[in-house]
């Protein structure tokens, strides 16, 4: 497995089931990723894609693994810019633990990890969409769950 | 973000070699402990071993480095989460377009590489 190109963190004041339905509800997913929804049943060997509101698809791909409520790993091509859509296949997995990071969490908190590599080599585009995009994706699903409201709107 | 979360990101950042050790990964992520040495001993800040070890860890408790085992290997990664957290407390979005069209004209006028 080639290494990621990216790892994000955030700790989230929830519970890892709270966060698992957040990342696989079409309706929740819309709230939090920017006027986008994902379409799939989330089982392993489903297809999965990301499209905008207005019915148009921006990325494809298929669920890899899918172990509620702790891992999920979609395999994932854009289909709408073809320079992105040319460097092919990415991997992003999502890993949901318990954690203690906050004292005045009670102790207590969920730690989301996300991993977005690159199945080929290269990828300078895949690099500057996936940057430009998770921290604010993961931003707003932090805010979503603790405060019920996005930060991000575009 | 909480206030402790808080307090840890901005003590992590206040120290220049700590601060050093983010741009070494913006520039290249991923880094082993040993990357991240054997690159600082050929250019910038001297460092021993035991400091950047120390260094990384007070970095990944503010959260501001994530780590992943790849095999015996533990791999860094800047994670600039918890600065866009901030960023949002402070900048409202309506603001956020002027800002960045003023950081990309002085970007333009400056010539910076970053």
């Amino acid at each position: 497995m080639s290494k990621p190109s990216f790892v994000y963190v955030t700790y989230i004041r929830t519970t890892p089931e709270a966060l698992w339905a957040a990342l696989t509800d079409p309706q929740t997913i819309g709230k939090f990723w920017f006027g986008m929804t994902a379409e799939s049943d989330f089982r392993p060997g489903s297809p999965w894609r990301l499209k905008f509101l207005d019915g148009r698809v921006a990325d494809t791909g298929e669920i890899l693994e899918a172990d509620p409520p702790r891992r999920l790993v979609i395999r994932w091509r854009n289909e709408f810019r073809p320079e992105l859509k040319a460097e092919g296949y990415s991997r992003c997995t999502m890993q949901i633990e318990l954690a203690a990071y906050y004292p005045d969490f009670g102790g207590k908190a969920v730690k989301l990890t996300i991993e977005h590599a690159l199945d080929g080599e290269g990828g300078s585009k895949f690099i500057e969409a996936v940057s430009g995009g998770w921290p604010k994706v993961v931003s707003n699903l932090k805010s979503l769950l603790e405060t019920g409201d996005i930060a991000f709107t575009e | 973000m909480t206030i402790d979360a808080m307090d840890a990101v901005f003590r992590a950042l206040a120290d220049a070699s700590r601060r050093e050790l983010l741009d070494r990964l913006r520039a290249e992520n991923g880094q082993t402990l040993s990357d991240l040495c054997a690159r600082l001993a050929k250019s910038g800040p001297s460092m021993t071993r035991q400091a950047v070890s120390k260094h990384l860890a007070i970095l990944e408790a503010a959260n501001l480095v994530a780590t992943i085992r790849r095999g015996r290997e533990k791999l860094h990664y800047l994670n600039p989460v918890p600065i866009h957290d901030i960023g949002e407390r402070w900048i409202s979005k309506f603001e956020r377009g002027r800002l960045q069209a003023l950081n990309d004209m002085k970007k333009a006028l400056e010539k910076s590489d970053e």
